[in-house]
């Protein structure tokens, strides 16, 4: 057999040992995700389809769902396509199982972040933190703070493409620095800090 | 009838052309509105990502407020903020554990919800309340010739919302229709537009709203109308940087389905927000 032969036979699969799959994951997503019935896809790939960002994704969702019950946690937790998902729903909508798979890629962010094994300097999760705690630290979201906090996170020189329409926004009024807050904070901080 | 309004944290900044004009629709309309009091931002997306039970939470404590002050139907605008409330009653109507565990908090906090609030996003309010014949008669200035193209978004619609069609929405069809309009068919009026991903996945972000930009234009749409202060933004404030990035001209007048109403009703473009549009303005035949 020569060389070009046994590329075509590896290129693009993902060889792992049965053993090294972690056998419980599935179930633990299901269980996080309300117990969504992850084991009854009959991967028709409608969610794909369906998926408006699909193209982008390394694993598409009908792929994450397979990985998923199969037990390739390292690989479906460290990768960036969970994040991708937008949350539009037309996944869930369009399953014909019932799978509301909106909620497993909810519940697979969540693990990921909870392993601390999500993509690192990668922007979706870094937004989704700052608005957490944003919104813990004031109870409502300031969106001008909420951006600049985040760029400061992620990558300053990334604002500097919004300048301008920073500015266009401010000059219409349509951006204000000063927005009323919660009256009273103590109630609402009290009930997060349980 | 009066209702609670519920504005969430877009509405008061980014999205604040989308209160004042679908206030002073209200207004004209005879709907008396009254703000949740103290209410906090619903979590949006964010908060599912990282702390699903906090996000319930937080939301509760918004419902609980509006069952204390005898509110019965809220009005929200906000599609995420809508999803987030309806996504919240139906975990805590349906998880016993979720149910108590939340009402355990809210105790501690001296609040409580026994479930009796409905929310109502304006579409459902304006449509099914009001009714698209009472709309028509407040069109003192019928949109004679004006092409719309209604565009719904994800979460408004999907995928617990019961007041309008999933696969084929027409509420905004209905009242762009009411107001002497047009509405015009085309197949992504339901299609995602990438929500924050303009600001974290930036290339992504812009592609998708380029789609939605384009297929409106190429349907022969004079304005498209939106309902959500994201989608909104998304399409208005990145026109211009999709048109110089992809050299393609997908410029359109962008406005909030209650600025388009205010419009045909006679309300000053400058009560609307009109003045402060940065897409181009609806030329009027």
């Amino acid at each position: 057999m020569n060389a070009s032969s046994s590329d075509i036979l590896t290129q693009g699969l993902t060889v792992k040992l049965e053993a090294d799959l972690d056998k419980n994951f599935g179930e633990t997503i299901a269980r996080e995700a309300h117990g969504e019935k992850l084991f009854g896809c009959i991967q028709c790939g409608n969610c794909s389809a369906a998926c408006p960002l699909s193209v982008w994704m390394d694993y598409t969702p009908r792929k994450v769902i397979a990985m998923v019950r199969a037990g390739f946690k390292q690989e479906v937790l460290s990768n960036r396509t969970v994040w991708l998902c937008a949350s539009c729903y037309q996944c869930t909508v369009e399953c014909p199982k019932g799978i509301k798979i909106t909620d497993v890629m909810y519940a697979l962010k969540r693990e990921a972040i909870e392993n601390k094994v999500y993509p690192k300097n990668f922007p979706v999760p870094i937004l989704a933190r700052t608005f957490f705690n944003e919104v813990k630290r004031t109870g409502r979201i300031n969106e001008i703070f909420l951006l600049t906090i985040y760029y400061l996170r992620y990558n300053i020189f990334k604002m500097l493409g919004y300048a301008s329409l920073g500015m266009k926004l401010f000059m219409k009024r349509r951006l204000s620095l000063f927005e009323k807050g919660m009256s009273d904070k103590k109630e609402f901080k009290a009930m997060l800090n349980q | 009838m009066k209702y609670l309004y519920y504005p969430g944290c877009s509405l008061k900044s980014s999205g604040k052309l989308y209160e004042i004009s679908l206030l002073a629709v209200l207004k004209r309309l005879g709907v008396e509105v009254e703000e949740l009091e103290n209410w906090n931002c619903c979590g949006a997306t964010n908060y599912m990502s990282i702390n699903e039970s906090y996000a319930i939470e937080i939301t509760a404590r918004n419902l609980a407020i509006a069952e204390r002050m005898v509110g019965i139907e809220m009005i929200v605008p906000c599609a995420a903020c809508f999803m987030g409330f309806l996504k919240t009653q139906k975990y805590m109507e349906s998880d016993p554990v979720t149910r108590e565990k939340v009402n355990d908090l809210l105790n501690k906090a001296g609040l409580s919800y026994t479930g009796k609030v409905k929310i109502r996003h304006p579409l459902d309010v304006l449509v099914n309340h009001l009714g698209t014949d009472a709309l028509a008669k407040t069109a003192e200035m019928p949109l004679k010739g004006i092409k719309v193209a209604s565009y719904y978004g994800c979460q408004l619609i999907r995928p617990y919302a019961t007041f309008d069609d999933q696969w084929n929405p027409h509420t905004m069809d209905d009242i762009a229709r009411a107001m002497g309009a047009t509405p015009v068919d085309w197949p992504l009026k339901s299609r995602c537009c990438s929500g924050s991903m303009t600001s974290t996945m930036t290339g992504i972000g812009l592609r998708m709203n380029y789609v939605i930009l384009k297929e409106a234009k190429s349907r022969g749409a004079d304005v498209i109308i939106t309902a959500c202060p994201l989608c909104q933004f998304n399409l208005e404030c990145f026109q211009g940087k999709i048109s110089r990035k992809l050299k393609e001209d997908v410029r359109i007048p962008v406005m909030y389905f209650t600025q388009l109403m205010g419009l045909a009703m006679g309300i000053p473009a400058k009560q609307l927000g009109l003045k402060q549009m940065l897409s181009p303005s609806l030329v009027l035949t």
